[in-house]
C-alpha cells in the first residue's frame, strides 16, 4: 500500500488520469490537427446521414412540384415501406443474398482455400493466393462487365463450357448469379483472415489430435474452431454487412427481370433514381441501416458472450 | 508393452537436409530410453519419425514387430507429449485426459472413470474441473502426461519433457518421471539436450550428432567410456580433459609428465588425444610414486561440494575436481594421477576411442 505523496509546495499536484497531455501539444494545436479530418467527416459523412433522415420524413421527389418544395410528410413514408410488397421482397433477396454468399459461400470456401492452402508449397499458395486478391481488387466495373460476358446467353464463356447456348442465366438464375459472383468476388478477404487466424492455432495442438487419430473433421470442430471462433464470428459480420450494402448486384442486372435480382441498395437507387421518390428511398436507407445496427449488435453480443 | 525397432532410417527434409541420417538402433520393451544431443542433431526429427508427424524418407520403424513406417500417427499405437505440452485451452483437465477416448468415441460414462483413474495416478485429483490456463506448469506436464498414459499406446513419446519448468521443479518432476516410467513399464523415449537429464533418467541413452548415433550405451558407459571425442566433450557437467599425448611403453606421457593407459595394440610413439575426466583425476600435494603429471594450480571453482581445480602442467591447463575441503589455494605445486582404466586414448584424427580395454562399469 502506497500513500499519495504530498504536494510539493510551489508547484501545482499532478493530475493522475487520462487527461494528462503526453505529446505536450495544447489544446489549440491539438484541435489544429484534428480540425482538417473532422471538418471532412462532418461534410461527407454526418451531414448527408442526417439530412437523408431529414428526407425520409419528406415527399422529396426528384422533378416535380415537390421538387421545389417538399413538404413534411411524417412517418408516412415509413408507413408506406411496412405495405410495400416490392420493399418486403428487397429485403428477402438481400437475406439470401447474404445468406448464400456471405455467410456459407465467402465464409466455406474462404475457410476451405485458408485450410489448404495451409500445407502447400509456397509456390502453390503464393499463386492461389494472388489469383484470388485479384478478384477482390479488380474494380467492380471490370469484374461486372468479365461475369456479363461470362453468362452471356450466345457467346458467353458459361455456355461454350456447359454446351447450352441459348441459356439466358442472368435472366433465368439471377439470384443464383448473383451470388456465385458475389462469393468468387469477396473470398480474397475470409481466406486472408482465416490464414493468419490458422496460424493462431499452436501446431503442437493439431499434432496431438493426429497422434490420438482425430480425424480432419474432429480436428476442426475440437481443436481448429474453439481457437478461431472469434475470427469467425469477426469475419461473419464484416462480410455480412458489406454484403446487405453492396450495390454491384444493379451492375450485372439492375435488380431485374421484374424486380427478381433487386436487393435493398438496389431497390433504393431503382426507387430514388427510376421512380425520382428521393423522400422514400432516403426512408429505406434509414430502414437498411438500422437493420445493420442490429445485426452488429446481434454479433457483438456473441463475441462478449466468448470471453 | 513393446519395443521399437529401427533399422537404416533417414528423413530428410525437403530441402535436403538429412536430419535423420541411416541410423539403427532398438529400444527393449519397457525400456527407459533417451535421445540426447546438442540442437539441430536431428533426435527431434527421429522422435517425430518414430511418432509418425515426419515420414521416413528410408529405413524402416517397428512397433512391437509390426511395421509403422507408413502408417498414420493415429494407427501406431504411440503417445507422444510434446515440449510445450499441447493442452487444449478450451477443455477442462478432465476433457483433455479423456480426449483420445473422445475421438474413439467411448461412452461419456468410461471417459468420466477413466480421467478419475488417471488423475489420481498423476496427483490431479482436485484439478479435473479447471482449464489448463489455471494450472502450474508442473501440474500442465502431469495433465499432458495423463492424457498420453489414457490413451492406452505401446510407446510413450517425450519431447524434451522437463524444459519448460524452472530449474526447482524440474529436479521434482524428473524424480516424478522416472518412478512413474517404473511404476507404469510402458516403453518410453525422450528426447533431451540436457546430458544431466539423460544420465539421470535413462535406461539406456543414444548419443547423436548430425542425424547419426555417436554412441549408445547405459548411462555409466556414456559417462566412464564416451565412444569418441564428441560424446566425451558433450557428457559430464564438468568437460573431459582431451589433451595431446603420446604412447609410451607404460601409457602416455602428456604434458610434461605420463599417465598410466591400458594402450593395447596402439604401438610407442604414436600421437594420441588423451581423455581423463576431470573427476577421476587424484590431486595431491606431496610426492607420489609411478606415472603422475606434476604443475601448480592456476584457479579454484567451487562446484558446492566439490571443486574444480585448474591446473597448469607445463604449459596445459588440465582440470580436476577435488573434495571442496582439500582446495588448494592458486600457485601450490601440486601432482595428478589417475588409475589406468579412467586414462581414455582417442585417435587423434577421427576422434574415436582406441584402446579396446574391457568396460570397469
Amino acid at each position: 500500500m502506497t500513500t499519495a505523496p504530498a504536494p510539493v509546495p510551489g508547484r501545482p499536484a499532478r493530475v493522475r488520469g487520462p487527461a494528462q497531455d503526453v505529446a505536450g501539444l495544447g489544446v489549440a494545436r491539438a484541435v489544429g490537427f484534428l480540425a482538417p479530418a473532422l471538418l471532412l467527416i462532418g461534410a461527407f459523412l454526418v451531414f448527408p446521414a442526417i439530412w437523408t433522415i431529414y428526407i425520409g420524413i419528406t415527399n422529396y421527389r426528384l422533378t416535380g412540384v415537390e421538387a421545389v418544395s417538399p413538404s413534411i410528410v411524417g412517418l408516412a413514408n415509413y408507413t408506406k415501406a411496412l405495405n410495400d410488397a416490392l420493399f418486403h421482397n428487397a429485403l428477402w433477396l438481400t437475406v439470401l443474398f447474404v445468406l448464400g454468399s456471405a455467410i456459407v459461400g465467402q465464409n466455406i470456401l474462404g475457410f476451405a482455400l485458408a485450410w489448404t492452402m495451409r500445407r502447400a508449397r509456397p509456390a502453390v499458395r503464393r499463386t492461389v493466393e494472388g489469383l484470388v486478391l485479384l478478384a477482390w481488387i479488380l474494380p467492380s466495373t471490370v469484374v461486372a462487365y468479365l461475369w456479363i460476358a461470362f453468362f452471356d446467353r450466345d457467346t458467353g464463356t458459361l455456355n461454350s463450357i456447359l454446351g447450352t447456348q441459348g441459356t439466358a442465366w442472368l435472366i433465368d438464375y439471377p439470384m443464383v448469379c448473383l451470388i456465385v459472383f458475389n462469393t468468387w468476388r469477396g473470398t480474397a478477404f475470409s481466406m486472408m483472415l482465416y490464414s493468419s487466424a490458422l496460424q493462431a492455432v499452436p501446431p503442437s495442438q493439431l499434432e496431438s489430435a493426429r497422434m490420438v487419430g482425430a480425424s480432419g473433421w474432429q480436428t476442426l470442430r475440437d481443436v481448429v474452431f474453439p481457437h478461431i471462433r472469434g475470427h469467425v464470428l469477426t469475419n461473419t459480420l464484416l462480410i455480412s454487412l458489406w454484403t446487405a450494402n453492396d450495390f454491384s448486384p444493379f451492375l450485372l442486372t439492375k435488380g431485374g427481370p421484374n424486380h427478381e435480382s433487386e436487393t435493398v441498395p438496389v431497390y433504393i437507387y431503382n426507387v430514388a433514381l427510376q421512380g425520382g421518390e428521393l423522400g422514400y428511398s432516403s426512408a429505406i436507407s434509414f430502414l437498411l441501416l438500422i437493420a445493420n445496427l442490429l445485426v452488429a449488435l446481434l454479433y457483438l453480443r456473441l463475441l462478449r458472450r466468448r470471453s | 508393452m513393446a519395443g521399437i525397432d529401427i533399422e537404416g532410417l533417414a528423413t530428410v527434409y525437403p530441402n535436403g537436409v538429412r536430419a535423420v541420417d541411416g541410423l539403427d538402433l532398438t529400444v527393449a520393451d519397457g525400456e527407459f530410453f533417451a535421445l540426447l544431443g546438442p540442437s539441430g542433431c536431428g533426435k527431434t526429427t527421429l522422435l517425430r519419425t518414430i511418432a509418425g508427424l515426419e515420414s521416413a524418407t528410408e529405413g524402416s520403424v517397428r512397433i512391437d514387430s509390426t511395421d509403422v513406417t507408413r502408417l498414420e500417427p493415429g494407427k501406431r499405437g504411440v503417445a507422444m507429449v510434446f515440449q510445450d505440452y499441447a493442452l487444449f485451452p478450451h477443455m477442462n483437465v478432465s476433457e483433455n485426459i479423456t480426449y483420445p477416448l473422445k475421438v474413439r468415441r467411448v461412452a461419456a460414462a468410461t471417459r468420466a472413470s477413466v480421467a478419475e483413474k488417471t488423475g489420481d495416478e498423476l496427483s490431479l485429483q482436485g484439478l479435473l474441473e479447471r482449464r489448463p490456463g489455471q494450472l502450474s506448469g508442473g501440474q500442465q506436464q502431469r495433465v499432458a502426461l495423463a492424457r498420453a498414459i489414457a490413451s492406452e499406446g505401446k510407446v510413450l513419446l517425450l519431447d524434451e519433457p522437463l524444459s519448460n519448468l524452472d530449474a526447482r521443479l524440474r529436479l521434482e518432476a524428473r524424480t516424478f518421471l522416472k518412478k512413474l516410467q517404473k511404476d507404469l513399464g510402458i516403453t518410453t523415449v525422450f528426447v533431451t539436450h540436457d546430458q544431466a537429464e539423460a544420465l539421470a533418467l535413462a535406461d539406456r541413452i543414444a548419443v547423436m550428432q548430425s542425424g547419426k548415433l555417436r554412441q549408445l550405451g547405459s548411462p555409466r558407459e556414456v559417462f566412464a567410456r564416451p565412444a569418441n571425442t564428441f560424446v566425451a566433450n558433450f557428457i559430464g557437467s564438468t568437460p573431459m580433459n582431451l589433451l595431446p599425448g603420446t604412447v609410451a611403453s607404460d601409457g602416455v606421457s602428456i604434458a610434461g609428465g605420463s599417465l598410466p593407459a591400458a594402450t593395447g595394440s596402439v604401438p610407442s610413439g604414436a600421437e594420441v588425444t588423451v581423455g581423463v575426466r576431470p573427476e577421476y583425476l587424484t590431486l595431491s600435494t606431496g610426492d607420489v610414486s609411478g606415472p603422475a603429471v606434476r604443475g601448480s594450480v592456476v584457479v579454484a571453482e567451487n562446484l558446492g561440494t566439490q571443486s574444480l581445480v585448474t591446473v597448469d602442467c607445463d604449459g596445459t591447463l588440465i582440470g580436476v575436481t577435488v573434495p571442496e575441503e582439500d582446495e588448494p589455494s592458486p600457485g601450490t605445486p601440486v601432482v595428478l594421477t589417475a588409475s589406468e582404466q579412467r586414462v581414455l586414448l582417442y585417435d587423434k584424427e577421427s576422434g574415436e576411442l582406441l584402446a579396446r580395454q574391457p568396460a570397469v562399469v
